[in-house]
């Protein structure tokens, strides 16, 4: 286990990676929620939307990771800075999982209960707030989670472009051909998607509860 | 309180209600009795403005319901469907307090109308607590009920309410029912295919078949009549009634 070693003799480069990388991670996974799930949503209520939404949204997720950052280095502001550029490119990736689990997740409320809902007098707004989303959110934490280990796989690329994370130490643990460190920077890369994994999945089972209630 | 002036319904060209006139006084009770596809939930989607006549017009409290706002309309009129249509999510309390919350009432007032209305349909106020998944298919039909009486909207109207319950439950939900309609006299519009549901709860019941009124009579008169689809269902029901 040398590069447990290498880990401990490195330990500041290593806890200030691992940081980097859960907030490329992070920000690119809020940013693709931020967009993802209110389009998610639009496209329940204008299905005309949803396969030309649902289709680009798969286009992006076919994009091998090195050619679409290669593709944004000439965009104003977001290629000026490598970081800016690798979240972008991590929120395109964590948009297909968030679109089409929100909208799968609303389709899938049972429509008895929303018609009840309707005949109650709820207004759309208070439909979807009340009765949709909370019955539905179990399925968009599901598409949160495989988003967020998405992007924890894929944000180890971004160091190629300089935006650092723990890509870096599997970038120059490449070039030196030095195993150790490349186990430096993939090993903690892994431990953190199984965490975001773990945790997210124990959020999915508490809402789904909720859900499966209705039985 | 409810009426319908020569109303006509079609769906994609395929036509569901055809000429239907009836109407419902304040107090009274309306079985539409007929077999699916006869338009009973049809004419009650007409009723909350669901869905609007093509050709005719509905009136509630005088009223048409295209010229209602879609939403006071609504929460004037209590919905009751099979299994309570409740809100899986919410507890007891919070399904029947959906409507008086949305109204603004204060707290204390939702409170105090959560209970009321929990012992009218004969609960104990300890379920308010509980989820629709912690609750007896009997125990969430009451709720289903006690949650279109929570805000005390003028009319009621069910569909099929207790078809989903056990003989024994659903007898007794009838004659519950029949008791609380003598206490708060709605105007109730109760859909069925049950003959023997429709002559217990009904003032007047109106059969349908294939989207057209067959006959609307009052239910002392109904079941003397002699029209062959009423001695059709009578006879239907003739079997089972003896058996027991």
């Amino acid at each position: 286990m040398d590069f447990l070693h290498f880990i401990s003799a490195n330990r500041q480069q290593v806890v200030e990676l691992t940081f980097e990388h859960i907030t490329l991670a992070g920000v690119s996974t809020l940013i693709a929620a931020l967009v993802g799930i209110p389009l998610g949503i639009v496209i329940t209520r204008i299905p005309s939307l949803s396969k030309p939404v649902l289709g680009s949204a798969n286009v992006i997720q076919t994009i091998p990771s090195l050619a679409l950052f290669g593709f944004l280095i000439p965009a104003p502001w977001i290629g000026e800075r490598a970081s800016r550029l690798a979240i972008l490119a991590l929120a395109l990736y964590g948009l297909l999982p968030l679109i089409r689990n929100t909208y799968a997740g609303i389709r899938g409320v049972d429509p008895g209960i929303v018609e009840a809902g309707r005949a109650m007098g709820l207004t759309d707004r208070q439909l979807l707030f009340q009765v949709e989303l909370p019955l539905a959110s179990g399925v968009i934490v599901a598409g949160v989670r495989i988003a967020v280990v998405l992007s924890i796989g894929l944000a180890t690329i971004a160091a190629a472009i300089g935006a650092g994370g723990l890509g870096e130490f599997i970038f120059r643990g490449l070039a030196m051909v030095n195993n150790q460190v490349i186990l430096a920077g993939a090993v903690p890369a892994a431990l953190l998607a199984l965490g975001a994994d773990f945790l997210l999945g124990l959020l999915e089972r508490r809402l789904n509860s909720l859900r499966l209630k209705s039985s | 309180m409810i009426e319908f002036d020569r109303v006509f319904f079609r769906l994609n060209g395929r036509p569901l209600l055809e000429n239907l006139s009836l109407s419902v006084s304040h107090g009274e009770t309306l079985v539409l009795l007929g077999r699916s596809g006869s338009g009973k939930t049809t004419t009650l989607k007409l009723i909350n403005g669901l869905l609007t006549p093509n050709e005719g017009e509905v009136r509630v409290s005088g009223r048409s319901t295209e010229q209602w706002n879609p939403i006071r309309l609504r929460r004037s009129i209590g919905y009751v469907i099979q299994d309570g249509g409740l809100f899986p999510h919410f507890t007891v309390e919070r399904n029947i307090a959906l409507v008086p919350s949305i109204e603004g009432w204060d707290r204390q007032r939702i409170q105090a109308r959560v209970r009321e209305v929990l012992s009218i349909v004969g609960l104990n106020v300890e379920l308010g607590s509980r989820y629709p998944s912690e609750l007896s298919g009997g125990q969430r039909q009451r709720v289903g009920v006690a949650r279109a009486l929570a805000a005390d909207p003028p009319i009621l109207i069910l569909d099929e309410a207790f078809s989903a319950l056990d003989p024994i439950t659903r007898s007794e939900m009838q004659k519950e029912f029949r008791a609380l309609q003598e206490r708060v006299r709605k105007a109730v519009v109760f859909v069925t295919h049950d003959l023997r549901e429709a002559l217990l709860l009904a003032d007047r019941i109106a059969l349908m078949e294939q989207g057209r009124l067959v006959v609307n009579l009052p239910v002392q008169e109904f079941s003397r009549s002699e029209h062959p689809l009423v001695r059709a269902y009578r006879e239907a029901f003739a079997g089972p009634q003896e058996a027991r």
